[in-house]
């Protein structure tokens, strides 16, 4: 009987998480259908007009905008995140240096996006003003580099994993033809586990794809398509986060579209980079 | 094997028992015995003859897992296991694994007195000492023990572990233990001294011990069961199946032609 | 022909060893920016970092005005930050970890249940959720209904965001414990309740503790979903149905208030040693009682 009882709750806890989702899910379409039938759901994400005189809204400048900043940051942090993969994973795997270079990786992740904003504010913004990237330093190429900072935790710590996972007598085999190291790596490493360090990549950019702060205190804030790497912009997280305390009618209808937005984008790379995985352990 | 046993002088009593993990094949097949108090029953068989299922169907383990269905009967003290209340037919038949498994969280004295603990059993200091002492003296674990009573069950050695183990088991004082392949992860000098221990137990307790190594069974009990692919091939007295076997599968096995 | 070989390999070893130089440098170079960043708060925050921080609420934009017109430090602290990152907190603590530890006993008590299954591809949804989209979700279902911000929606919020990180981790401490530790504890005749909450949550609690501990150190520096959900507030405020500051938010308004931008370093460098610390924390844990 007792134990009947206890069963349920377990069981009811777990449908509390569906019930959440649903109520995600259910909350944001109820609350965008009044964009979506205003101006049509390919009208909406085709438009770059956002103007609250006229109120007509139209989510293109920002999706460009969460596109092209997350894509960089994902090239950016390529380089770096796939060193310390290797460097955790294979060169030093298991040894005293990589506990402590992951540590401070992993501690990277940790520091709160609006910190990571106010260094980026007041530390990078003058280098790039510097380097005549534009005048006020703000903009697509500012908000990327943060970006990529923020997501090299989240891509080399998994891609680390999967790296350091691929079998000894592989890579015994390749040294045994006189294969240098680099050699290994190359030939062994990165293609055996080349599908989870794709999937760790696609993770990382639904981080980049969502975050919020740090973009919005770095991109400028303007409401256009980015014409280049130093224009100024908008994401899709920056404008909720920006608009959404005045906003009321129309104009809150378009922020919760955009919302929902987000949620099926990230949802599907998600999806998709647990797919990647999935595949990989079978 | 004798057939004029009375009701009143046999603990368990196993009727058409029948397990099997997917429908329409079994692991344990019709099989049917009687065990009688203070005697050890030795299960054996090779791998994967179903000793270690059949013995796990009597306290009721295999209800833990959706799959796993068991017919016939079962009968505890004369009472049918599966009309009983689950837990307390496992508290009247104690179960020893073959890794020894002390919990990790508990010291040795809150290990021994587990069971109570579980059952929600409010015992008073002095019982419980008593219990901890008694259940590790039969054992043999308390001249060992009784300094480091709050350390973790995890400090101990394996053969220590186990004999803890017995002693969580024996502390709920059941009547019957079943033991399986209790030994199989102990060194030799370890594996002797619990072998020691469950001859000593053989007085106040039935146990039902599955075991994969001959010379075990023939040390330690009093009548052995042979299966072989799921089935009871041959049920009797230790001394007579090791020395003349009724069955030829028996003798084949005994005889190291298959194992 | 075998001389042909050897002049190669030369090359490919000295090409080998420059890789390796390189991968060494980017691993260095990624580094930088967390000792960077801590320099920069702790060089600009120190003057800031008193006593009257943890005693004294934010001040206004005209308090700070005046001060450094006068050229003196800008009075007050950010107390009702403090105090609104721990109600926030505690009170998404007290929401998240029960409900995220039942899933996690069902989800690894019921593995192979569809249903079981269903809930885990959810809660990886969950995970990978914008926290600005959560804030928004919660704005529409619990400060709509109130018609008021409040600290209750924002724990709400970030109680969001904890529930998949408790539940993996409590299902994954769960299926590593060996599964005769459940069945030594229902052999005993232990009801499977008390077999879950005295032997498998103990056993498991030192990977439950480190996912919870890192769950809410991921959560302290959230910004984003308390914008829309606690909004803020000047004082300090116990009442978890009104508007509440916390910690993040005061960053935020004192970044956005160029009088009061003195202040935003030793607020951030607070909320960083604190966020960092319980990050610490969580792994010596897992470290330490991984060797046992």
């Amino acid at each position: 009987m007792k134990d009947k009882i206890f069963k349920t709750i377990l069981l009811l806890a777990s449908c509390l998480i569906i019930l959440l989702t649903a109520g995600i899910v259910y909350g944001l379409v109820s609350k965008s259908i009044g964009a979506f039938s205003e101006f049509g759901f390919f009208g909406f994400i085709n438009s770059s007009e956002w103007d609250a005189q006229k109120d007509l809204y139209g989510a293109l400048p920002f999706i460009t905008g969460t596109v092209l900043t997350s894509t960089l940051a994902l090239i950016f942090c390529i380089p770096f995140s796939l060193s310390v993969a290797l460097f955790n994973g294979e060169y030093f795997r298991n040894k005293k240096i990589s506990t402590i270079v992951s540590a401070v990786v992993d501690l990277l992740a940790g520091i709160p996006s609006i910190v990571y904003g106010l260094w980026g504010f007041y530390t990078l913004r003058p280098i790039m003003i510097n380097m005549g990237v534009n005048d006020q330093g703000f903009g697509v190429l500012l908000a990327s580099i943060i970006l990529a900072i923020m997501i090299i935790p989240y891509a080399s710590s998994l891609s680390a994993e999967f790296i350091g996972m691929v079998p000894n007598d592989l890579k015994e085999a390749a040294y045994s033809l006189g294969a240098t190291q680099l050699e290994v790596v190359t030939a062994v490493n990165l293609p055996v586990a080349r599908s989870g360090i794709f999937a760790s990549y696609v993770l990382a950019f639904g981080r980049a794809l969502g975050e919020t702060m740090a973009v919005t205190m770095l991109i400028g804030n303007t409401i256009n398509i980015p014409a280049g790497l130093s224009d100024t912009g908008n994401t899709m997280a920056s404008i909720i986060a920006n608009q959404f305390g005045e906003s009321s009618g129309l104009k809150l209808s378009s922020l919760m579209a955009i919302g929902l937005l987000l949620f099926l984008i990230t949802a599907i790379i998600n999806f998709v980079a647990k797919y990647i995985m999935k595949m990989m352990n079978k | 094997m004798e057939n004029s046993v009375n009701t009143n002088n046999h603990i368990l009593e196993l009727k058409d028992v029948s397990v099997s993990y997917t429908p329409g094949q079994y692991a344990v097949k019709d099989v049917s015995a009687i065990i009688k108090p203070n005697t050890v029953t030795a299960m054996m068989g090779p791998s994967g003859c179903g000793k270690t299922t059949l013995l796990r169907a009597i306290n009721r383990m295999h209800e833990l897992y959706p799959n796993i269905v068991t017919t016939g009967e079962i009968l505890l003290q004369g009472e049918n296991i599966f009309s009983m209340n689950a837990m307390k037919v496992r508290r009247m038949a104690g179960m020893v694994f073959q890794r020894p498994n002390p919990f990790p969280t508990m010291s040795i004295y809150d290990n021994v007195l587990a069971g109570y603990m579980l059952n929600n059993v409010g015992l008073k200091k002095h019982e419980k000492d008593e219990i901890v002492e008694t259940s590790l003296r039969s054992v043999a674990l308390w001249d060992e023990v009784k300094d480091s009573m709050t350390k973790k069950g995890s400090f101990l050695s394996g053969g220590q572990q186990q004999r803890l183990c017995i002693a969580r088991a024996l502390a709920l004082k059941p009547e019957l233990l079943l033991m399986d392949e209790p030994t199989s992860a102990l060194d030799p000098i370890s594996t002797n001294k619990v072998e020691e221990l469950i001859f000593e137990l053989k007085k106040d307790y039935t146990i039902v011990i599955v075991t994969h190594n001959m010379s075990q069974a023939a040390r330690l009990s009093d009548n052995s069961m042979f299966m072989y692919l799921g089935e009871l091939v041959e049920y009797g007295a230790t001394k007579q199946m090791f020395t003349k076997p009724n069955d030829k599968r028996t003798e084949e096995y005994l005889t190291g032609v298959f194992s | 022909m075998r001389k042909g070989i050897r002049s190669t390999s030369k090359y490919r070893v000295a090409k080998s060893k420059i890789f390796f130089g390189i991968m060494c440098l980017f691993s260095a170079l990624t580094m930088i920016p967390l000792f960077v960043i801590l320099w920069e708060l702790a060089k600009k925050g120190y003057k800031q970092f008193n006593l009257s921080l943890f005693t004294e609420v934010a001040p206004t934009s005209m308090e700070a005005m005046f001060a450094r017109a006068t050229g003196n430090l800008i009075p007050g602290g950010i107390l009702n930050g403090i105090t609104g990152t721990l109600l926030i907190l505690s009170m998404a603590i007290v929401i998240a970890i029960p409900i995220g530890i039942m899933t996690g006993v069902y989800l690894a008590e019921n593995q192979e249940k569809k249903l079981a299954n269903f809930v885990r591809h959810l809660s990886d949804l969950l995970q990978g959720i914008p926290s600005i989209v959560i804030g928004v979700v919660v704005y529409i279902w619990v400060v709509i209904p109130m018609s008021s911000y409040s600290a209750v929606a924002g724990s709400v919020a970030l109680s969001i965001m904890m529930l998949p990180m408790i539940i993996r981790s409590t299902e994954e401490s769960l299926k590593m414990l060996p599964v005769t530790l459940k069945e030594a504890g229902l052999a005993l005749g232990g009801s499977y309740s008390s077999v879950v909450m005295r032997i498998l949550i103990p056993s498991a609690f030192s990977g439950l503790f480190t996912g919870s501990l890192l769950a809410i150190s991921r959560v302290t520096g959230e910004t984003a979903p308390l914008l829309v959900t606690a909004l803020g507030a000047a004082s300090v405020n116990w009442d978890a149905t009104s508007p509440t500051s916390a910690i993040s938010l005061l960053i935020w308004e004192f970044y956005n208030d160029p009088n009061l931008a003195d202040l935003v370093w030793s607020s951030s460098l607070l909320l960083l040693l604190f966020v960092l610390g319980i990050n610490l924390l969580a792994k010596s844990i897992a470290k330490k009682w991984k060797i046992q």
